[in-house]
């Protein structure tokens, strides 16, 4: 590193010069990745809202976009991360939040090389929109924890090091305040993952059973009983991810199905016809008001926005693979393949048309809800009343399950 | 579209429309707007003259010639203001339509296209392009006017702002081809006609014999004609949005003071759940409002696409939040001394005015090779 930090935020132009020092310093091609990352943790260029020594440099976090793009621009970009979005995106601002410094200089790096892969123990079965609800005990017994209960919905369990878990410590008092949130050793004895067939057929995801897992009170994140506090800082940064540059028109499912009409003009029929324009209308405004919350997010004012981005990509992204299906005709009477196996990911372009209609049922329900995401709207952003609650004064014990 | 168009507002577009809405909260709250729709003068031409003052009038028109030498950028900007208002002003016909498709030709400004300009900018004078309402950009040159050596004649029914204008931009067909010409509106028999949409007066335009001036021919006419309907429909977009944010900020206010079952209306999730769905489409049609004004703004050759793809978006957006508006006040909502029925006569009539949606959508099917079925 050739630009040491100076103790002043650097602005934009500054930290393209930083990035291009650092690139220089470090050839991307003879560097190993781990290696290249681990020193762009040093530089405080992973992620430069974040303090110096943790990775950052205390700058404003509309100018990671920047740093993202310049290192791309250098051909420096990192790759193959798809396995690290609950890291980067959950666990790294919560344990930047409540996290003790010997807690911070554990997690952080790794996490960001990506040489330890995080996932996310908070839903349960009786526990789902609803998560405040959630039943995993937690019991202290001396320096330790002794944790008992079942997670669901658990993406990477079966690759995961770390996770961030939520319990329940005191049941005795209303639901949203008996709760503490921790560090979960994936390797602990008591730690058993088994894969979640889903609809497709696959297991994208897991159910995690606790049983008289110890955790250490060291790896506790937040005070004992402000779990639900900590918790909102997670499912806070769940929704904050829409970087990177424009997206092009027809980018998405529209641009298969646009693909097969211009290719198949015996499949096309004047109903479809109509359908297809609409949900093109749909997609393309749908596609203009993500860039226009790229604008804002650029210009350092972020709008409500966000909220509103992911329910309309589930709802098009249903409506979409729905059409293609009915447009393929016979064709949309097949499937490729309903062996359960675990999926390297998800890329819609590499499945069938049955896998696109099937998969994106899956949008309007993980990672909140679409009724959820109208509640939130509704009530953050319009300012309307909340609903009457029922549960907000019983102890959590004492609740209907 | 192509290189990534502005959709954010500027400092100084928001301080154009705190000045414009300003104005409007003063001089045309929607109780006089009320009281003007069944009066002989619907349109407010002495409003219209304040906001001349404002260089609203000729935004878009260059400063040599007279206007504020701005965009339609700044236009569109206006536009939201007086659907959020819905003011009974020419601003559709005269600065927009009519100066839109003006300010496609060439000419110095002591010419009469010059003068004209001049005249629409200071609001001195109003003028109308003559065209149904309901005619899509791609709808072909208009037919309704002919002219015979010299003489213009025909009947052009359902003109917007046409009882207040001074000038009349005509496109006539003639054996030498399409043609444009400017009339003053003297030349013709101007009969008002009862409007879905009471607070944009539309009128019946005949013309017998009339004379004008040439403006343009051939290729030149034809593409002006385009161009100002194109200009229409993305800023007619831009008004249908401030439409929308009017009756959705206006039944949010009122579902959380109007209680029933011991209850703020607001706190049913029934009720929140379709104005959240609502404040997500409006959002929506902010994106593509921004992005057909920047298109014919900067007159970037995708201008078609972004016009057609803003009206196909935002009319919807906007009759939805109309009815939503009068379905959720409840009773209150159906009666004449509330404004909701404003708002759905004037989003409705947009939906009509310068092609459907479904219109639209054909277009785009035609510039983004989506073929219909055979």
């Amino acid at each position: 590193m050739t630009t040491a930090p100076t103790g002043g935020v650097p602005d934009a132009a500054a930290l393209r010069a930083r990035v291009a020092d650092f690139v220089a310093a470090h050839d991307p091609a003879t560097t190993d990745p781990i290696e290249f990352l681990a020193a762009r943790f040093d530089a405080g260029l992973a992620w430069v809202h974040f303090p110096e020594g943790l990775g950052g440099l205390g700058a404003p976090r509309a100018l990671q976009a920047v740093v993202d793009e310049e290192f791309a621009r250098l051909g420096a970009a990192p790759s193959g991360r798809e396995a690290l979005v609950i890291g980067l995106g959950m666990a790294a601002p919560t344990i930047l939040a409540f996290g003790t410094p010997e807690q911070q200089e554990r997690f952080l790096k790794p996490l960001y090389t990506g040489e330890e892969i995080w996932c996310q123990l908070f839903s349960e079965p009786g526990a789902g929109s609803d998560l405040a609800a959630l039943g995993t005990r937690a019991v202290r017994d001396g320096d330790t924890w002794v944790v008992n209960g079942q997670k669901v919905w658990t993406s990477l369990a079966h690759r995961a090091r770390w996770a961030i878990l939520v319990t329940r410590t005191d049941p005795d008092v209303p639901k949203h305040r008996g709760m503490t949130y921790f560090v979960c050793d994936m390797t602990a004895p008591g730690v058993e993952v088994r894969p979640l067939r889903q609809i497709t057929g696959e297991a994208e995801f897991n159910e995690v059973y606790l049983t008289d897992v110890r955790i250490p009170d060291s790896h506790r994140l937040g005070e004992v009983g402000d779990g639900w506090r900590v918790a909102q800082t997670t499912l806070m940064n769940e929704r904050v991810s829409i970087g990177g540059g424009a997206e092009p028109r027809e980018g998405g499912l529209i641009g298969l199905v646009a693909g097969i009409w211009r290719d198949r003009p015996e499949l096309r029929t004047p109903g479809l016809h109509d359908a297809l324009l609409r949900l093109w209308v749909e997609a393309e405004a749908a596609r203009l008001t993500k860039e226009r919350l790229r604008q804002q997010l650029a210009v350092g004012q972020p709008g409500p926005e966000g909220s509103a981005a992911k329910l309309s990509f589930a709802r098009l992204n249903q409506e979409i693979s729905g059409l293609e299906l009915e447009l393929l005709g016979g064709e949309g009477l097949t499937y490729d393949d309903w062996t359960f196996r675990r999926p390297d990911g998800v890329d819609l372009a590499k499945r069938v048309p049955g896998f696109h209609y099937l998969r994106s049922k899956g949008n309007s329900i993980e990672g909140g809800t679409s009724e959820i995401l109208r509640n939130i709207i509704a009530e953050r952003v319009l300012g309307l009343p909340g609903e009457i609650r029922v549960d907000k004064d019983v102890a959590w014990k004492d609740l209907p399950k | 579209m192509s290189n990534d168009p502005d959709l954010l507002y500027s400092d100084v577009e928001e301080e154009l429309r705190a000045s414009v809405r300003s104005l409007l909260a003063d001089r045309c709250g929607w109780d006089r707007v009320l009281a003007r729709v069944e009066s002989d003068e619907v349109t407010d031409l002495a409003l219209w003259r304040s906001l001349a003052d404002l260089g609203v009038a000729g935004l878009a028109i260059p400063e040599e010639a007279g206007g504020a030498g701005a965009t339609l950028r700044e236009s569109a900007v206006v536009a939201e203001e007086l659907g959020r208002a819905v003011a009974p002003l020419p601003f559709l016909g005269s600065a927009v339509l009519a100066t839109g498709t003006l300010l496609a030709l060439d000419g110095r400004a002591d010419s009469p296209l010059g003068e004209a300009l001049a005249s629409l900018a200071s609001g001195e004078r109003t003028a109308t392009l003559l065209i149904p309402l309901a005619t899509a950009p791609d709808a072909g040159f208009p037919e309704g006017v002919r002219v015979e050596e010299g003489r213009l004649s025909g009947r052009v029914g359902g003109v917007v702002d046409a009882s207040t204008a001074d000038l009349l931009v005509v496109p006539a067909a003639g054996s030498e081809g399409p043609a444009l010409y400017l009339v003053e509106a003297g030349e013709a028999t101007v009969t008002t006609v009862v409007s879905l949409d009471l607070t944009r007066p539309l009128a019946d335009v005949e013309l017998a014999g009339a004379s004008g001036r040439l403006l343009a021919t051939g290729e030149q006419a034809e593409s002006a004609v385009r161009r100002g309907l194109v200009t229409g429909a993305a800023l007619l977009a831009a008004e249908q949005l401030g439409c929308a944010e009017w009756a959705l900020s206006t039944t949010v206010e009122y579902l959380k003071t109007r209680h029933q079952f011991g209850r703020p209306l607001g706190s049913f999730q029934a009720l929140k759940h379709r104005l959240a769905d609502l404040w997500v489409s409006i959002s929506q049609a902010r994106a593509v409002v921004r992005n057909a004004a920047s298109a014919v703004a900067s007159d970037d050759p995708e201008a078609p696409l972004a016009a057609a793809l803003a009206q196909a978006f935002v009319s919807g957006v906007a009759v939805t939040a109309a009815e939503e508006a009068v379905q959720l006040h409840g009773g209150i909502g159906f009666t004449w001394e509330h404004p909701a029925h404003l708002y759905l006569k004037r989003a409705k009539s947009c939906s009509i005015a310068l092609g459907t949606a479904d219109r639209h959508r054909l277009t785009i099917a035609r510039l983004v090779d989506l073929p219909a079925a055979r």
